[in-house]
């Protein structure tokens, strides 16, 4: 026998790339005095309340496991919040699963709907994690990128022009992660008509839903006849600031979703018990805590981006989220050398945007989720790089 | 007096921190300087805007002396002019800092402040105590302050974000 060392780690996770972000992570991690633009989830800490019912379910020794779906007072709030909230109807007792963030929702969603060689269409810039769980699933992921000369919003031509035989849904997220572009109802009923007439599912990640600073937030199942094609992800990360608590949900129409409840019953059992109680008490009472957040994060938002356009960096308006993503192409730099010497120089860490995939190049996403003093001093020692460049 | 979308904006973030600059403020409300110096201008001339104040916590201030209490005092109402009067002759002290109507088991609710105890005991027995209509008082000391008007004293604002996180 031949003596060649054996590789325990498949081929599929081998050839997989580490994320982007991981670098700047172990760069910015060593540094001392950082303001960090680079944070992707909210400054605030999860409210008081909320919070205080966790610990009171500790209290009460529910430390046990939940159905696997999660607890359906929770999958009724769950319900009920969609409606209110969103327009959505969904059965609490079959069309939701909570799940262990958003990003297990993501996770048993593609496994769910992909057979081996089955597309899905990715728009990017997006969340670095979509391209990998497709690919993970067993399916392959078809990149389309929205580009900046249409504030990041992908056309319908351009996702025509991908479709196949292979195409079993496509992967969009509004407002999004890092651009915070928004998509319009007209824009969501373009993405619609295409679902239909080439039978195809949207996976909607409606995580940042609750971030909404123009206009009112149109659900993707909210589209006439979208419904039945949706599989909609969302959770209490980032409008009730709960990301450490790890808690998100699934809604789908019944078919889909008693199949992903196979893939979440055996992969996950359930998500934690007491941060499902901990949910129960945000859906129940934590509307004027996001009210507040959400002008909080408007009038953050007015500022950064005005003032990324007075030093010279040139940044759209984003409708959702806590992200600017100014263009630093007027520097000569690629966003990884504009980053990283921005993070040795100045001590400011922002993400590069080719991290979100190949049309973020050019650009830096700058979570404004810190406090308006932090953004005051990042941005005058971001004026202070890019003078010093010239 | 009514306030539009903006001013009411305006009046949140001051309330916040009344030092925050005005340029600042106009960014984050999407108004010109000028025009947020002059809304700033008219909520002060309406007194929307009473004044501006700080929130010291003079604990830190070492050798400061000062001391609160909170007095609970029952009286005895005069007709025509109910508890109005008698509240105005205790108001009127210096060393009041706030005067309260309450319902339950007492009248009103009084909040002195005093380079001592002493000093406040003696206002006590003094002052508040010998007025005709006051009936009883008890008074209660604040030890600590932690937390005044919503504002914590000592809050715990370490960021506990990871530095760069997706």
């Amino acid at each position: 026998m031949e003596s060649t060392k054996r590789t325990y780690v498949s081929k599929l996770v081998h050839e997989l790339k580490p994320s982007g972000i991981r670098r700047f992570f172990d760069l910015a991690a060593g540094m001392e005095g950082v303001i960090s633009l680079g944070v992707g989830e909210p400054d605030f800490v999860t409210p008081w309340h909320i919070r205080e019912a966790a610990i009171s379910s500790l209290e009460q020794g529910y430390t046990s496991y939940t159905p696997n779906a999660g607890l359906l007072e929770l999958r009724e709030e769950i319900a009920y919040y969609m409606k209110t909230q969103f327009n959505v109807s969904y059965s609490p007792t079959d069309e939701i699963i909570v799940t262990v963030g958003a990003s297990s929702a993501i996770d048993i969603a593609l496994r769910t709907i992909l057979d081996p060689g089955d597309e899905v269409i990715v728009v990017e810039p997006c969340f670095v994690s979509y391209v990998p769980m497709v690919e993970l699933a067993g399916g392959v992921a078809v990149q389309v990128q929205a580009l900046k000369e249409n504030d990041f919003k992908i056309l319908p031509d351009q996702i025509e022009a991908v479709i196949t035989e292979k195409t079993k849904a496509i992967m969009i997220c509004s407002p999004n992660n890092p651009t915070g572009t928004m998509l319009s109802k007209s824009e969501l009923e373009g993405l619609a008509q295409l679902a239909n007439k080439y039978d195809f599912l949207v996976i909607a990640d409606e995580i940042y839903a609750e971030l909404a600073y123009d206009e009112e937030y149109t659900s993707m199942a909210a589209i006439d006849g979208m419904l039945e094609r949706t599989i909609l992800v969302s959770g209490f990360s980032k409008g009730f600031a709960m990301t450490g608590w790890r808690l998100g949900f699934v809604c789908a129409p019944v078919e889909i979703s008693s199949a992903m409840l196979k893939v979440h019953q055996y992969g996950l059992m359930c998500a934690s018990t007491m941060s499902q109680y901990a949910a129960i008490e945000a859906l129940k009472n934590g509307r004027p805590d996001v009210e507040e957040m959400v002008k909080s994060y408007r009038r953050r938002r007015n500022y950064i981006v005005q003032s990324f356009n007075e030093i010279g960096l040139e940044c759209h308006e984003p409708g959702g989220a806590f992200y600017a993503f100014p263009s630093v192409q007027s520097t000569g730099l690629t966003s990884q050398e504009f980053a990283e010497r921005l993070l040795l120089q100045e001590g400011v860490a922002v993400v590069p945007g080719d991290v979100f995939g190949e049309s973020g190049e050019g650009h830096i996403r700058c979570s404004y989720a810190s406090s308006l003093e932090q953004l005051q001093e990042a941005i005058k020692r971001i004026k202070r790089f890019i003078d010093s460049l010239e | 007096m009514r306030l539009n979308e903006k001013e009411l904006e305006i009046v949140e973030i001051l309330e916040k921190d009344a030092r925050t600059a005005t340029g600042d403020i106009a960014k984050m409300v999407g108004l010109s300087v000028e025009e947020t110096e002059q809304s700033i201008k008219k909520l002060e001339e309406n007194k929307v805007i009473v004044r501006y104040i700080s929130i010291v916590d003079w604990t830190k201030v070492e050798e400061h002396p000062g001391v609160r209490a909170m007095i609970d005092v029952k009286v005895t109402p005069k007709r025509g002019v109910g508890f109005d009067e008698i509240a105005e002759r205790i108001y009127r002290f210096d060393e009041v800092n706030s005067v309260y109507l309450m319902s339950g088991t007492y009248d009103l609710s009084i909040i002195v402040e005093g380079k001592s105890m002493n000093e406040v005991a003696n206002f006590v027995s003094q002052k508040l105590s010998t007025l005709d209509s006051v009936i009883s008082t008890t008074t209660h000391f604040i030890l600590k302050k932690y937390k005044h008007d919503g504002i914590i004293f000592e809050p715990d604002n370490k960021d506990k974000r990871i530095v760069v996180s997706p």
